[in-house]
């Protein structure tokens, strides 16, 4: 299964400066456990405890998961699974 | 309609159907024109509100000095009130945000701050709680923490689309300081709690959001995660498409963020036409086009208006 998986500027040392990376798993809590086994260190720098970091905005197809089962969210091959930073708006 | 003064016609804005772009009969999208307040934009709701909290709680007396973090909409609303009301205004405001918002902010008589273009509208909040340390006496609002930001929605936008669509199914705004989304949320919570709430985020350049750590970002103060329903990301593609398609089909010229929201509100639609269950979908025009006619979202191909607006703060 392929996924693929938008990475941030500030995430991009974990991946050698690649934008994105391609992951698999059927919920975002296994991607991230692959992800984590080829990138080192990403893991750490997404989640803290059982959760998404609380700066940190991860969308399936750009829904926003903390409204589709968080860290439970299915996975499905070609989602496209985007990271980003919580910024300001106003 | 006839109002003692401009203050006192904030508010009160039509609700207007969209035949061409509303999938069916049963599947309706209504458009909210907050452009037709008094600066051209929905910020004149919660800068009224909390102009007029700040005085009641003598936190503003005639001769002040009101500073505020403001990637634009809220400073012109602020800088309008703040003239008519004997106030000096400091705005501090991403430079890379169109030039006609400096220009308006500067025909109302406010003073601009330029905060760095990286880091967008997280840096402005830094600099101006920077400056509020530095100048005691001066009053920071703070739109992204100030109950009256959400309360203008509250007792505003909110009651005003319900009266005007007792049938509404879903509401969709879009997601800054989450005053609109918080407050209109309240009031169907309260009123009408089968009203979904969603949220669309604009997602910008890389630039802006080129933080040095995962630890400066930043959710507002205002923000409750569980008055929201779903929040979809955004990019300028799809904005500026959706904003084009809306003055194409239904003859309204908005701003580029009305697209984001605009392409959250059709992503609804579309799922309720796949359910075989009827809506109606209000959300939020939240200014016009002109403020943005500089940033090039509404000349040549989408491919060329994409280009331009990256990294650009276009919401």
């Amino acid at each position: 299964m392929a996924i693929e998986v938008r990475i941030p500027t500030i995430l991009r040392t974990y991946t050698d400066g690649a934008k994105s990376v391609t992951g698999s798993g059927g919920s975002l809590a296994e991607l991230i456990e692959d992800l984590e086994a080829n990138h080192p260190g990403i893991k750490d720098r997404l989640i803290e405890g059982e959760d998404l970091r609380r700066f940190v905005n991860v969308y399936v197809n750009d829904e926003d998961v903390r409204f589709t089962g968080g860290l439970e969210t299915s996975l499905s091959d070609g989602d496209q699974v985007t990271v980003l930073p919580a910024v300001a708006g106003g | 309609m006839r109002f003692d003064s401009l203050l006192d016609s904030v508010g009160g804005t039509p609700l207007v159907g969209l035949p061409r772009l509303s999938p069916s009969p049963d599947v309706r999208v209504w458009a909210k024109l907050e452009d037709r307040n008094p600066t051209g934009s929905i910020k004149d709701r919660p800068a009224l509100r909390m102009i007029e909290q700040a005085e009641k709680d003598g936190l503003l007396r005639p001769g002040c000095t009101i500073l505020e973090p403001t990637s634009g909409n809220t400073g012109i609303s602020l800088a309008m009130a703040a003239k008519l009301k004997g106030y000096r205004i400091v705005c501090v405001m991403p430079e890379n945000t169109s030039s006609e918002r400096k220009q308006l902010l500067g025909m109302w008589g406010a003073e601009i701050v330029s905060s760095p273009a990286a880091g967008g509208s997280n840096e402005a909040v830094r600099v101006a709680k920077r400056l509020a340390q530095e100048h005691p006496d001066w009053v920071m609002l703070y739109q992204y923490g100030n109950p009256g930001n959400s309360l203008s929605h509250y007792e505003g936008t909110g009651p005003e689309i319900l009266a005007d669509l007792p049938s509404i199914t879903h509401f969709v705004a879009g997601l800054g300081t989450t005053g609109t989304l918080m407050g209109v949320s309240r009031f169907f919570r309260e009123h009408k709690p089968s009203v979904r709430i969603v949220a669309a985020e604009p997602r910008y350049g890389e630039l802006v959001y080129g933080l040095r750590n995962l630890d400066e970002g930043f959710v507002p103060e205002l923000y409750d995660a569980s008055l929201i329903d779903s929040r979809f990301s955004v990019g300028p593609r799809d904005a500026v498409r959706r904003v084009r398609e809306l003055l194409e089909l239904e003859g309204i010229f908005a701003g580029i963020s009305t697209g984001a929201i605009l392409h959250a509100a059709l992503g609804q639609a579309a799922k309720a036409i796949k359910a075989g269950e009827p809506a109606d979908i209000a959300f939020v025009v939240c200014d016009g086009g002109w403020k943005y006619l500089s940033t090039g979202a509404y000349e040549g191909t989408i491919d060329d208006a994409e280009d331009r607006l990256e990294g650009q703060l276009w919401a």
